[in-house]
């Protein structure tokens, strides 16, 4: 076992007994970036100066006998994460040069226990996309199989965890963008409830979908790791003053007597089959542990790809009018007028897949169609929360696939949106509901892809999803297995 | 369905310039995506409330008290034109 090769609370317990020190752990993953990066593009940016500072406080925290648990872990983040004095794109050549003078809550809380930062990752242009291919910086390439896609907007947090360049990684999910690259890579990764986790200093894309969350080698990790970011946030109204349970401490209570749900509407034909029997699989070992399952029914699932599509864009294109080449961001110098400025300046800044999803966003927002699109989204998004409130009356989880397929390969989707789009079928409707969910490791394809299994849980029960993942973890080998690069 | 004239439109209205041999494939992709979003009209919807927002709330509200703010110099660290403590512009008005 190498050091870039642990978890969060293996390499706790290895600094804790000073079998190596943070600066060592940090040196051990600069060189797996380095001799990974050029296969897999999984950062924008890396920050070994930095990282190698904060890992000598770090050690300084530890000999001083006050470390916290992620003093001295080295992490990375995605680039939508505000880091102050640390460029921060966004996967988009409009922020190229972009230094935030202040930090996102979720990154500070992280730093405050001395985490150390190697560096920013890459991502879909704005978080808009399932598979790493509208980064303006390259597409991150699937550690398990270099041809294919690591999954989007996350790719590069979860092709990370992969490719054992970080112990952990934090990402964003606004309609999957947790999920289903920590599904195509096999690695956890949770989105929690809406509210749960600030988001203040996250460059929003569609700010009632947009969630922060935890990607992790297992679930442990996935616990510690939300335990330290969520919570209220006085500078984000829209989080939540809930206590923060000990999620460590839901670990270990086994799913003996837990009802879970099985949706008629996820297990379709289009599932390839190789995700079926993943699935049948998980479903035994979960009968095996004592859990009871209740075949139920989320009647809206077939039109939540169209509601996200209007709902997120909509919101987007008025997210994104802050880019105007004014106060910061990309000015372009081919005008001479104000007006021309800006539109020359989010022209030349955007890539393809933002303006796409600016343009049907302002298109269902324009005079006419309000009512006919935006208005009508919101109201079928009513039906499928409902959806989800009715079977949590029945059911404590309810078990689904991340995604119909393994990942699919480089440039398969890239000429048509929609079918990219429909590619998040299974994870969109959880944004729409603003509820939790995981994807955890469940099984490889017979070439060797990862597939996940998504467990959805009531509104602020990340608790019981954890607790449940930890059970299946403790029963399977899939998060042990090993990309090969 | 979207034509090359909603396309122009829109793109206008997104502050956005479009290249010529993006127009035909901006309108093909945006007639796909809307017609496959049209399948909504099916549902009725009739006494549906919309929803804006997954978890109720109330107005967050805050005492109203004084605290540090960035500063002028950090906020005009990523100015593309600075001028003094502003941010320059074209010329808005001749």
């Amino acid at each position: 076992m190498e050091l870039f090769d642990l978890t969060i609370h293996q390499m706790r317990a290895g600094l804790a007994a000073k079998r190596f020190s943070s600066v060592e752990a940090t040196r051990a993953m600069l060189e797996r970036i380095q001799a990974t990066e050029p296969a897999i593009n999984a950062f924008i940016t890396v920050t070994p100066e930095q990282a190698l500072a904060d890992a000598e406080a770090a050690d300084r925290r530890i000999a001083a006998g006050d470390a916290l648990p992620l003093t001295g872990i080295p992490l990375a983040v995605k680039d939508i994460f505000l880091t102050e004095g640390v460029r921060t794109t966004c996967g988009s050549r409009i922020l190229a040069e972009f230094i935030p003078p202040y930090s996102a809550t979720s990154w500070e809380r992280l730093r405050s226990q001395g985490a150390v930062l190697l560096g920013k990752l890459n991502q879909d242009e704005f978080a808009m996309g399932s598979s790493n291919e509208s980064s303006a910086y390259g597409t991150t390439r699937n550690p398990w199989d270099t041809n294919r896609i690591p999954g989007g907007s996350s790719g590069g947090s979860a092709a990370a965890i992969a490719a054992r360049q970080a112990t952990a990684t934090l990402g964003t999910d606004t309609g999957g963008s947790i999920r289903q690259p920590a599904s195509h890579c096999g690695c956890v990764g949770l989105k929690p409830t809406y509210g749960r986790v600030s988001r203040y200093g996250v460059i929003a894309y569609a700010s009632s979908l947009d969630q922060v969350g935890p990607m992790t080698r297992d679930v442990a990790d996935c616990a510690l790791l939300l335990g330290a970011v969520a919570g209220l946030d006085p500078k984000d109204s829209t989080s939540v003053d809930i206590p923060v349970p000990d999620y460590g401490a839901a670990l270990g209570n086994g799913v003996k007597g837990l009802k879970i749900g099985l949706p008629k509407e996820y297990f379709i034909h289009g599932l390839a089959p190789e995700v079926q029997s993943a699935m049948d699989a998980a479903i035994a070992t979960y009968r095996s542990l004592g859990a009871e399952f209740v075949d139920i029914s989320l009647p809206h699932t077939d039109y939540a790809v169209a509601t996200y599509y209007l709902i997120a864009t909509a919101e987007a294109s008025s997210n994104l009018a802050r880019y105007d080449g004014v106060r910061f961001g990309h000015r372009s110098s081919q005008a001479d007028n104000l007006i021309d400025m800006m539109t020359q300046s989010r022209s030349e800044g955007f890539g393809a897949e933002v303006k796409r999803r600016i343009m049907i966003g302002t298109y269902a927002l324009s005079s006419g169609y309000y009512d006919a699109y935006y208005v009508k989204a919101q109201k079928v998004r009513t039906l499928i929360m409902r959806d989800f409130t009715r079977a949590f009356e029945l059911v404590d989880l309810i078990l689904t696939p991340v995604a119909p397929t393994p990942a699919f390969a480089i440039g398969e989707k890239v000429n048509d949106p929609l079918q990219m789009y429909l590619s998040d079928i299974f994870t969109i409707p959880v944004n729409l509901a603003g509820t939790c969910a995981m994807s955890l490791p469940a099984g490889f394809s017979p070439d060797g892809l990862p597939i996940g299994l998504q467990l959805i849980g009531k509104p602020f029960g990340e608790a019981s999803i954890l607790s449940a993942a930890h059970a299946f973890e403790q029963s399977t080998e899939w998060h042990l297995r090993k990309a090969v690069i | 369905m979207i034509t090359v004239a909603d396309v122009k439109h829109v793109a206008r209205l997104a502050r956005l310039n479009l290249r010529e041999d993006e127009i035909p494939l901006f309108t093909g992709q945006l007639s796909a995506i809307l017609g496959y979003v049209d399948q909504l009209k099916e549902l009725d919807t009739d006494g549906i409330l919309p929803t804006s927002h997954a978890v109720p709330m109330e107005n967050a509200f805050r005492e109203d008290t004084i605290s540090p703010s960035i500063g002028v110099d950090k906020a005009l660290a990523n100015a593309p034109h600075r001028v003094d403590t502003f941010f320059g512009v074209p010329k808005v008005i001749e």
